[in-house]
C-alpha cells in the first residue's frame, strides 16, 4: 500500500482532495497541479522552463525513442506501482536498444474523482523511479477524463536515449550458435499481480521485479562488446513471447533447457496451482541476451557481479534448426515445442 | 516445496522409464483419464520416454471440453442478460458456444468475470445485492464439492440474489462408456488423482471386476505419471486387473467424506449429455429440488437455444481416445486454438489443444533431432 506518512498536502491542492475535471482544463487547477504536484517532484532545469516542449543539448551518437502506456490494475501492489513501471518500462525499453537512456516524458490521464493523494504518491514513486535509472522527466500533460470514462489513473511515457556509436544490437541481430542469457527469476511481475487480484490470496507475498535494467544492460555491453547480438526485456506475454519474437526476427531456432529457467519456488506453485506457464508471464525487470557462445561466461560472470542480475542464467541456444520456433528438453529428459500463446493464459478449472 | 524438486527430478524419471522398459514385452494401450494428466504427459514428453507399442490414449476429463454445447449456450444467454454479473473460471472464457464466447459476451458489454472460487462468487453477490449473480458451475467431482458448498451456505445465508448454471459430470460412469463402446482400445487406466482425492478409490473395484482393467490412481506430476503407468503395466504384463493407488500421499481409499456429504446435500445424479460423446446415464450432477431456487437452470427460463456443432470437429472421437488429436483431418488446419471447431483445442487441459501448444503438429523424431 502506498505510505502517505510522509506527504503533506501543500496548499492550495488541500481544497480538492481528489481530481475534478478543471484539473485537466488548462486553467487555474491545472497550474496549481502543475507547480504543486508535478514540479516539485520532478525538478529539473527543462521543466522548470514550463514552456509548450523542452529544449535540451544534442547527445553525441544515434538517438533511440520509445513509448509505452500504463494500465496496470491495482495502481499499487507489492514491490512497486503503475508510476515505478511507467518509468522503468520505458527506460528498459531503451536500454534494449543499446541506448543511454536520457529523457522522458509523462501523460496521465486520470478520472475524476481519482485521489489525489493517490496521485501524489504515484508521481513521488516515479520521481524516485527516475533518479535511480537516471533520467529526468522533461515534459508532460495530464488529462482528466468523467468518472466512469477511465480507470483511476493511466500513464504513458516517452523516452529518448543515446547509442553510442559502435554499438548494433538488435532484434534481428541474434545467430545460430549464439547462448541465450536470462537476468534472473522469470515470471514475478506477473504472479505479484494476479496475487493481489481480487480473489487471489496467497500466503507469501510475491514481488514485482519492477526495475530500471540500464546499469546492468551497460554491464553486459561492457563485458560483451561486438559478441552481444540482442537484448531484450520480457515483460507482457512473458520470456516465452520475447524469444518468439527473436526466432522470427532472426530467422533462428531456439532450445532450451527448462530445468534451467530460473523461477522461484512460491511463483512456480502459484503458476502450478493456476495452469499457468511461467514461461508466459510477465516480467519488469528482467533481460535476455543473445551473445556469441565464446563470450556467454565473461557476461554471465560481469552480470551476476551487479545486484539486479545475481540469479543469472545460460537458459539455452540459438540454433539453424527448427527455425521460427522453440523447442525445449523438458525436466523428465524428453523434448517439447513452446508455442506461442494466442491471448492471455486463462486459469484453469481444476 | 518439496514436489518440485522430487517429482520433476530428470534422474528418476530416467530410472523410471528404463524400469518400465523392463517390465514391457508387448504393445498395451492405456488411457489416463484427467486431462491434468494430459497435460503434464504431453508438456513433458514423457510418452516419448515408453517403450515402443505403449501407447496412451487421452482420456475425456476436461471438463470444459465435456460441457454441452447447449449448456455453454445458455450460459452465454444468461450472461448478456442485463443485471446479471456471470462468474467463471477462466477457461471457460474461450469456448466457442454456437456463435460467440464468453469474451464476446464481455466485450459486448455482459458483465462477466473470472473468479478463482465459486465462494468469490457468494461475496459477490453479498456486494451487489440489485444484480443477479449467476456461477457457471462446471467441472468433475474435484470442483463439485466447492460448488456445491456455495450453494450450500448462498442458502443458509439467504442470498437470493446468487444461482449456479450447474454442468457437472462424473468419471466412473464415463470409464464405463468408453470400455462398451464398440471400438474401445483402453485396456487399463491412469485413474484421476484428484477426483479420488475427493471421491476415494471405493467405486473402481467393481469396474475393475466387470471389464477386467487394472486402474491405478495416479497424480500429476511427470513421476507421479511414470509410476502410475509402470505399476499399470506390470499388472498388464502379469494378466492381472486390479485397484491400485499410486497417489497415497494425496488419495485415500473413502476420499473426502465431509466433501461426499456436501455433493450428495445439494446435488444430486442425472443423466448428461457429454459434448462431443452424447448422453451417459447416470452420469452427472445436477441441483436437487430441495435448492431449486438455486439452479440458474430454472431461475433463468431461457428458450430459443439452437445450437449447431461443426460438422468439420471429431473432439468426440478424441475424447473417448479412439483418435489421436494431430490424426483428425482439421487439426491445426480449420482448427487452432486461435480458432477452436471444439472444446478440446480450447482449454489447456483438452487433448487438441495440449498436442497444438506442445507442438505434436511435427514428429517426435523431428524435435528429439532437434
Amino acid at each position: 500500500m502506498p505510505d502517505f506518512s510522509n506527504w503533506s498536502c501543500p496548499l492550495p491542492l488541500r481544497d480538492y482532495p481528489a481530481i475534478v475535471m478543471g484539473h485537466g482544463g488548462g486553467g487555474k487547477l491545472s497550474q496549481e497541479l502543475i507547480e504543486h504536484l508535478f514540479l516539485p517532484a520532478f525538478h529539473n532545469e527543462a521543466l522548470a522552463n514550463l514552456g509548450d516542449g523542452s529544449v535540451v543539448a544534442r547527445p553525441a551518437g544515434r538517438i533511440a525513442m520509445s513509448t509505452d502506456s500504463f494500465v496496470v490494475r491495482p495502481l499499487f501492489f507489492p514491490g512497486g506501482s503503475i508510476g515505478d513501471l511507467a518509468v522503468n518500462g520505458t527506460v528498459n525499453d531503451l536500454a534494449m536498444t543499446g541506448a543511454r537512456p536520457l529523457y522522458l516524458s509523462a501523460g496521465f490521464i486520470l478520472e475524476e474523482g481519482f485521489p489525489l493523494a493517490d496521485l501524489a504518491s504515484i508521481v513521488d514513486r516515479m520521481a524516485a523511479a527516475a533518479r535511480v535509472a537516471g533520467v529526468e522527466i522533461i515534459t508532460g500533460d495530464t488529462k482528466v477524463v468523467e468518472r466512469g470514462h477511465g480507470d483511476g489513473c493511466y500513464i504513458n511515457t516517452s523516452g529518448v536515449g543515446v547509442v553510442p556509436d559502435g554499438v548494433n544490437i538488435g532484434p534481428s541481430r541474434a545467430r545460430a550458435g549464439d547462448a541465450i542469457l536470462v537476468s534472473g527469476t522469470i515470471a514475478d511481475h506477473g504472479m505479484a499481480i494476479m496475487s493481489v487480484r481480487e480473489g487471489l490470496e496467497f500466503e507469501s507475498t510475491i514481488m514485482s521485479d519492477c526495475a530500471a535494467l540500464n546499469g546492468l544492460a551497460q554491464v553486459v555491453l561492457d563485458a560483451g562488446g561486438d559478441s552481444v547480438h540482442a537484448m531484450r526485456d520480457p515483460t507482457r506475454g512473458g520470456l516465452g513471447a520475447t524469444l518468439h519474437e527473436i526466432a522470427q526476427a532472426s530467422n533462428i531456432g531456439i532450445t532450451l533447457d527448462e530445468v534451467r529457467l530460473p523461477v522461484r519456488a512460491e511463483v512456480q506453485a502459484a503458476c502450478d496451482l493456476l495452469g499457468l506457464d511461467p514461461l508466459f508471464v510477465a516480467n519488469e525487470g528482467k533481460m535476455a541476451v543473445f551473445v556469441e557462445a565464446s563470450a556467454a561466461e565473461r557476461v554471465l560472470a560481469a552480470m551476476r557481479a551487479h545486484p539486479l542480475g545475481k540469479d543469472a542464467t545460460l537458459i539455452g541456444h540459438a540454433v539453424d534448426q527448427h527455425r521460427h520456433m522453440l523447442v525445449a528438453r523438458t525436466a523428465v529428459g524428453a523434448h517439447r515445442v513452446v508455442a506461442a500463446q494466442i491471448g492471455e493464459q486463462l486459469p484453469r478449472i481444476c | 516445496m518439496k514436489y518440485l524438486t522430487e517429482f520433476r527430478d530428470g534422474e528418476l524419471a530416467a530410472k523410471l522409464a528404463y524400469e518400465i522398459k523392463q517390465v514391457v514385452t508387448r504393445p498395451w494401450t492405456i488411457m489416463e483419464v484427467c486431462g491434468g494428466q494430459t497435460h503434464t504427459i504431453i508438456r513433458n514428453g514423457i510418452d516419448q520416454l515408453l517403450p515402443e507399442g505403449v501407447e496412451m490414449v487421452h482420456g475425456p476429463g476436461c471438463p470444459v471440453c465435456v460441457t454441452p454445447l447447449e449448456m455453454i449456450d445458455r450460459g452465454l444467454a444468461i450472461a448478456a442478460q442485463p443485471d446479471v454479473i456471470f462468474c467463471s473460471f477462466g477457461d471457460m472464457l474461450r469456448v466457442p458456444g454456437t456463435d460467440r464466447d464468453l469474451f464476446r459476451v464481455k466485450s459486448e458489454g455482459g458483465d462477466v468475470r473470472i473468479v478463482y472460487s465459486p465462494l468469490d462468487a457468494v461475496q459477490l453477490a453479498i456486494k451487489n445485492p440489485s444484480k443477479q449473480v449467476v456461477f457457471f458451475g462446471v467441472g468433475f467431482e474435484t470442483t463439485a464439492p466447492a460448488n456445491a458448498m456455495a450453494v450450500y451456505m448462498a442458502r443458509m445465508r439467504g442470498i437470493r440474489n446468487f444461482s449456479m448454471l450447474a454442468s457437472h459430470v462424473l468419471v466412473p460412469p464415463a470409464m464405463r462408456a468408453i470400455l462398451e463402446s464398440h471400438d474401445n482400445r483402453v485396456q487399463a487406466f491412469l485413474g484421476a488423482g484428484h477426483v479420488c482425492s475427493v471421491m476415494g478409490y471405493w467405486q473402481y473395484p467393481p469396474i475393475v471386476e466387470q471389464y477386467h482393467v487394472p486402474v491405478v490412481v495416479t497424480g500429476f506430476e511427470p513421476l507421479d505419471i511414470m509410476e502410475g503407468l509402470r505399476r499399470t503395466l506390470v499388472q498388464l504384463e502379469k494378466g492381472e486387473a486390479k485397484i491400485d493407488n499410486a497417489y497415497e500421499r494425496i488419495v485415500s481409499f473413502d476420499g473426502n467424506r465431509e466433501a461426499q456429504k456436501v455433493l450428495s446435500e445439494v446435488f444430486e445424479v442425472c443423466d448428461r449429455p457429454w459434448r462431443g460423446i452424447g448422453v451417459i446415464p447416470q452420469s452427472g450432477f445436477r441441483i436437487n429440488p430441495a435448492y431449486r431456487e438455486f439452479d440458474a437452470e430454472h431461475r433463468f427460463q431461457v428458450t430459443n437455444i439452437h445450437t449447431v456443432e461443426s460438422t468439420l470437429c471429431r473432439s468426440g472421437d478424441v475424447l473417448r481416445g479412439a483418435l489421436k488429436p494431430n490424426e483428425c483431418p482439421s487439426f491445426g488446419k480449420e482448427c487452432t486454438p486461435r480458432r477452436p471447431l471444439g472444446a478440446t483445442m480450447v482449454s489447456s487441459e483438452g487433448a487438441c489443444a495440449a498436442y497444438y501448444n506442445y507442438g505434436r503438429f511435427i514428429s517426435i523424431e523431428e524435435l528429439a533431432h532437434a
